[in-house]
């Protein structure tokens, strides 16, 4: 246990911004995952895994000597075939099915990937350089690297994007009712074989757009997914489903706890810190349940 | 219809049969020695399998072109059986079993990393096998007893300690503060152990001690807190991910230390993948080809350097020199027992005292070898940014002169 954090107010403070910059990263994320669960029913492992795929295109944009801040627009391009293949291929034959079904096709993916991506790009460490300089901010002693900011700055903006097409267009419209009511949808009309596709593919472009920020604020590596699984689910789980400022909150709470559980418990508990949190708001939930059940009584 | 069934039944068991017995050679067939070797060629630890692979190989080809192993009057070629072991322990563990009780090898190599060959080790001892191995280097390994284990590079809890002592030299001897983040790994916690006996013995104080998670890709904390305590060393050890992350970060966050020591800096690539942000980093290494030991098979770390990247088009880590070097190791030993009895190059092994190119070998009780220093060399750009790794200690080795303390952000 360490209580630095608190006696410095400057490492307060540069916690803070720095779990909320993080935060609004993994929202982005954890908004993909809300949205396909939302539509299709599907949890899908192997978000983590189109996180890194999409960091590789950055990645790959880099070592050809094109800014990898040009991957955020590339990396979600391709990333959409690629979930729209995935979607082809696999998961039209699980959507309708139980919910085990659907975590094992795509833990299967999961692995899948991971293992092409390490056949295909090698088992190293790599990043992306932006060269963008560092934000001082209180007399330097609070740094903030302007990759993160930049990040959160893109994360934000493709999530604006996304609620204002959601709302707007007729796919979007035809998404939103699919959530609410597949089969309502299908006799109105609704082409839901379409719709699951193209949010699987929404779905895969976000994933593309997260990878690319990653790449360039840390680090990728083929097995570095699943903490990044792990992260949109528990924030889907805490925020629920189409609920969107939840996702955002929530994301951003999860940023800042992390980097405080980081800076007291030590580095090596941030990401058991994210389970625990994980089966205490469980935990919660299920007693919460529980008396209002016992009120209906 | 039943006498199909039973055809195909007598006919399939015929083929199992004779595919294991083709299988099963044994140790020695022919002029061929055979060694066995279970390496990471996917999985997480595949690009330092692939060096360690490629070094065997390398050696393999150079002995035998040179005449081979002489042993009873007869000379020997040296073959080696490879199975991937997907950098899983479990499944090395099992391809141990199979190397030994299935192909019957009777000598083995080691896998890549700690973690593997602490799975492999227990097997090889239980048949009584010989391993040498090049890429476990953690002080457990050492620590348990084992008879038939060799390892010809220095133990992890060597690998920084020349750094803490360097500092402590500059600072006139007296004791210095150390910030330290180790990642939770066999390899990475005796390097750990090894700063604190450094610590210990030279008065130092450690004034952080962090320890880094297996997904590690965000240090920040930790140099935050750096950056507030201001140690005079700054120590990170966490493969190559914790050499990249820490990069990053230091020259994002601007976090001025005066010295900064690091593992696995070769094998990240610091200087191609971070250029001039990673200058005057300092870095611990087994072997640097710069070095000047020698031997008959591959003249110096020069030589090798440029051999091996003829044949496989880039410059060797230290993971595929120590690879070869191992090679040498079982040549010297097999032609001094004069015989391929286990017990006897067992003894012939412990026995070991040469120089190769890679340093000298000469193993301790435990297995280690004792007879040669780690080096720390040092990351230095020129002013075009073109970056290059500079031996600086221990002197007798030193290339170039140490850049001590490492110059301020606001100063480059």
């Amino acid at each position: 246990m360490d209580f630095l954090v608190f006696q410095y107010p400057m490492i307060t403070i540069q916690a803070c911004l720095d779990g909320l910059l993080l935060g609004i990263l993994f929202a982005l994320i954890a908004y993909g995952m809300a949205l396909q669960w939302g539509v299709m029913n599907i949890i899908n492992i192997a978000q983590g895994d189109l996180v890194i795929l999409g960091g590789y295109i950055a990645y790959f944009m880099y070592l050809y000597g094109i800014h990898p801040a040009w991957g955020v627009i590339v990396s979600p391009i391709i990333m959409y075939f690629v979930g729209i293949a995935i979607y082809k291929l696999v998961i039209n034959k699980v959507v309708d099915r139980d919910l085990f079904i659907s975590i094992l096709a795509t833990f299967g993916i999961s692995i899948l990937f991971m293992q092409l991506m390490n056949f295909a790009f090698g088992a190293d460490v790599v990043l992306a350089n932006s060269g963008y300089g560092t934000t001082m901010l209180f007399d330097n002693n609070v740094v903030l690297p302007n990759s993160k900011i930049f990040s959160a700055f893109i994360s934000i903006v493709f999530a604006i994007c996304l609620v204002v097409y959601m709302k707007r267009s007729k796919l979007g419209r035809a998404i939103r009712a699919t959530a609410q009511n597949a089969r309502a949808a299908k006799i109105l009309g609704v082409d839901t074989e379409k719709v699951y596709a193209a949010t699987f593919g929404i779905n895969a472009a976000l994933c593309g757009v997260a990878g690319a920020l990653i790449s360039i604020t840390f680090t990728i590596h083929p097995y570095m997914g699943l903490p990044y699984t792990i992260r949109s689910f528990m924030i889907v789980i805490v925020a629920g489903l189409g609920n969107l400022p939840g996702v955002a909150m929530s994301g951003m709470g999860l940023g800042i706890f992390e980097e405080f559980a980081d800076y007291i418990l030590g580095t090596e508990f941030r990401i058991g810190s994210v389970f625990l949190l994980l089966v205490l708001i469980l935990v919660y939930r299920r007693f919460k349940l529980s008396r209002k059940r016992e009120y209906l009584k | 219809m039943k006498i199909k069934n039973i055809l195909i039944t007598f006919v399939s068991a015929i083929a199992i049969l004779f595919s294991t017995s083709v299988v099963s050679f044994a140790k020695v067939v022919g002029d061929k020695i055979i060694l066995g070797a279970a390496i990471s060629l996917t999985g997480k630890y595949s690009s330092n399998g692939v060096h360690t692979q490629n070094g065997y190989n390398m050696a393999v080809d150079r002995i035998n072109s040179m005449g081979g192993v002489k042993v009873g009057g007869k000379t020997y070629k040296f073959d080696i059986i490879y199975y991937d072991d997907e950098s899983n322990p479990k499944r090395a563990a099992q391809l141990a079993e199979r190397l030994i009780s299935q192909d019957k090898v009777e000598f083995m190599l080691g896998p890549y990393s700690s973690g593997l060959t602490k799975a492999i080790a227990p097997v090889t001892e239980k048949y009584g096998v010989p391993m040498v191995e090049a890429n476990g280097a953690s002080r457990s390994l050492f620590t348990k007893g084992y008879k038939y284990l060799f390892a010809v590079l220095a133990p992890a809890n060597l690998y920084l300690d020349v750094a803490i002592r360097t500092a402590v030299e500059l600072n006139g001897g007296k004791g210095v503060r150390i910030a330290q983040a180790f990642e939770q790994d066999a390899f990475s916690q005796d390097v750990r152990l090894g700063i604190l006996d450094a610590a210990k013995e030279t008065g130092s104080e450690i004034i952080i001690d962090d320890k880094l998670p297996k997904e590690l890709n965000d240090m920040a904390a930790t140099l935050v807190k750096v950056k507030q305590m201001k140690p005079d060393v700054l120590v990170v050890s966490g493969h190559t991910k914790g050499a990249l992350t820490a990069i990053r970060q230091i020259s994002e966050m601007k976090v001025d230390v005066p010295m900064l020591a690091m593992t696995h800096c070769d094998a990240a690539k610091l200087s191609k993948q971070h250029g001039a942000n990673s200058q005057y980093a300092l870095c611990a290494s087994q072997w640097h080809k710069t070095l000047t030991y020698k031997d008959d098979f591959f003249k110096d770390g020069m030589t090798y350097a440029a051999d091996f990247e003829k044949e496989f088009g880039y410059d060797p880590p230290y993971q595929s020199a120590e690879s070869s070097a191992a090679l040498l190791v079982f040549k010297d030993a097999f032609e001094r027992a004069n015989t391929f009895d286990q017990k006897k190059v067992r003894d012939a092994l412990a026995a070991t005292n040469m120089q190769t190119f890679y340093g000298n070998i000469k193993f301790a009780p435990g297995g280690q070898n004792v007879d040669k220093p780690m080096v720390l060399f040092q990351v230095m750009c020129d002013d075009a940014g073109k970056c290059e790794n500079k031996v600086v200690a221990p002197l007798k080795w030193a290339s170039a002169e140490l850049i001590h303390p490492v110059p301020k952000w606001s100063e480059r």
